[in-house]
């Protein structure tokens, strides 16, 4: 990287950039919600509404507001990132250093407690999906459709981290693999595909069932609250009848649970998840094993 | 056609209230974690921060039955509805 020096014009002015480039892309969300959703009166609870569709093949592809959402939040991250990492240098000079390396020690102490050596290189995993669950759940602050309320967003994550498990599963040879399935006898091995098959579609379902529990939930009670005022101050004259006074303040209550504190809670055990599945399913002992074994093989030849 | 749309969404609404009883299951467990993580905290302050973590994975293990409950509830309030009324729809017109 060009080493600028600190401070300097240059300096600033990209700094502007990132910043901006972090806050425009949640501004556009709200603008572009603004302007296409169509006014409802009451209780609306609807899924994420569908732009337009691709047609394809098989399957026409329809293009979501969750997929838009999750864009969004791609385009931050990426620039949170940027944003902290510039300037950063063998001496520290900035604050933002302090915070990105907290950041990386902090989920590298993870990894390492939860899956131990051989999975080092997990860490910027793990936080790309820390990062991404947590700031998805949290658009929901400015009002925008969560893509972690939609089944298809968590699912194609919860597929990504399937396809890991079996990955490191494979490395002790596919018959390993397949023999694991008999465990620990081989009356029990459709049972075992079953809770094979079970792990993705719990981890998508936890996490899509608690971020919607919440939305479900805020609705109920904002509505209730509105119906609620309009009865117990709808007998005063003109505006005020009208205004649903209940209605202000008290549902930021429980969104500092359902939004804030949820939605980092299901971040944090996603990744949890992930880590423990991940290391839990590697057969290290016979991975080990046959590593052995290809040396020995290497050497007789 | 009115009273079978009728009773297509009463039953619809009562199917979504009965798989929510499995709500019971998930609120006794993590009751029971929660309890037995502040007995271990209190006799082994020290030991609040991996034992907070276990117990927040615990819970969220736990919650993992009534949260089919309510993918069920979910999909028979906002989905079945109108899945079920087609298919009467289209068999009645049919006749």
């Amino acid at each position: 990287m060009i080493c600028l020096a600190k401070k300097s014009l240059v300096f600033k002015i990209i700094d502007a950039f990132y910043v901006a480039m972090m806050i425009l892309p949640i501004a556009f969300g709200v603008v572009f919600q603004v302007l296409t959703e169509p006014a409802s009166e009451g209780i609306s609870l609807t899924g994420a509404r569908i732009f337009f569709t691709i047609p394809m093949p098989v399957q026409d592809f329809p293009v979501t507001e969750s997929q838009l959402n999750s864009a969004i939040v791609m385009v931050v991250v990426l620039f949170l990132c940027l944003y902290l990492t510039h300037g950063i240098g063998e001496k520290v000079e900035l604050k933002r250093q302090h915070f990105a390396e907290m950041i990386v020690e902090k989920v590298e102490g993870l990894v390492n407690e939860n899956m131990g050596d051989y999975f080092k290189g997990f860490t910027p995993f793990i936080i790309a999906i820390l990062a991404l669950s947590a700031l998805s759940s949290l658009l929901t602050l400015f009002g925008l459709f969560p893509p972690t309320s939609d089944i298809n967003i968590v699912g194609g994550w919860a597929v990504l981290v399937f396809i890991l498990i079996t990955y490191y599963k494979m490395k002790a040879g596919p018959v390993t693999y397949l023999k694991s399935f008999t465990q620990p006898v081989a009356l029990l091995t459709p049972i075992n595909v079953i809770s094979e098959i079970a792990t993705p579609v719990s981890m998508a379902f936890r996490h899509y069932g608690n971020v919607l529990s919440g939305t479900v939930i805020s609705v109920l009670l904002g509505s209730a609250l509105a119906s609620l005022s309009s009865k117990l101050l709808g007998w005063l004259p003109g505006f005020l009848g009208d205004f649903p006074l209940f209605q202000v303040g008290i549902p930021a209550v429980l969104s500092v649970y359902f939004d804030v504190f949820s939605g980092c809670l299901q971040a944090f055990i996603f990744a949890m998840l992930t880590m423990m599945y991940v290391a839990g399913g590697f057969p290290f002992e016979e991975y080990e094993k046959r590593k052995a074994k290809k040396k020995q093989k290497q050497k007789a030849n | 056609m009115e009273l079978a749309i009728g009773i297509i969404l009463g039953c619809c609404a009562l199917g979504a209230g009965l798989a929510m009883i499995a709500g019971i299951g998930p609120g006794i467990g993590e009751g029971n974690a929660v309890a037995s993580a502040c007995e271990a905290i209190a006799r082994q302050p020290e030991s609040k921060g991996s034992v907070t973590t276990t117990m927040l994975m615990g819970c969220a293990i736990a919650e993992t039955t009534g949260l089919y409950a309510l993918v069920i509830a979910i999909l028979l309030i906002f989905v079945a509805p109108g899945l079920l009324v087609d298919i009467l729809v289209e068999t009645l017109g049919a006749l």
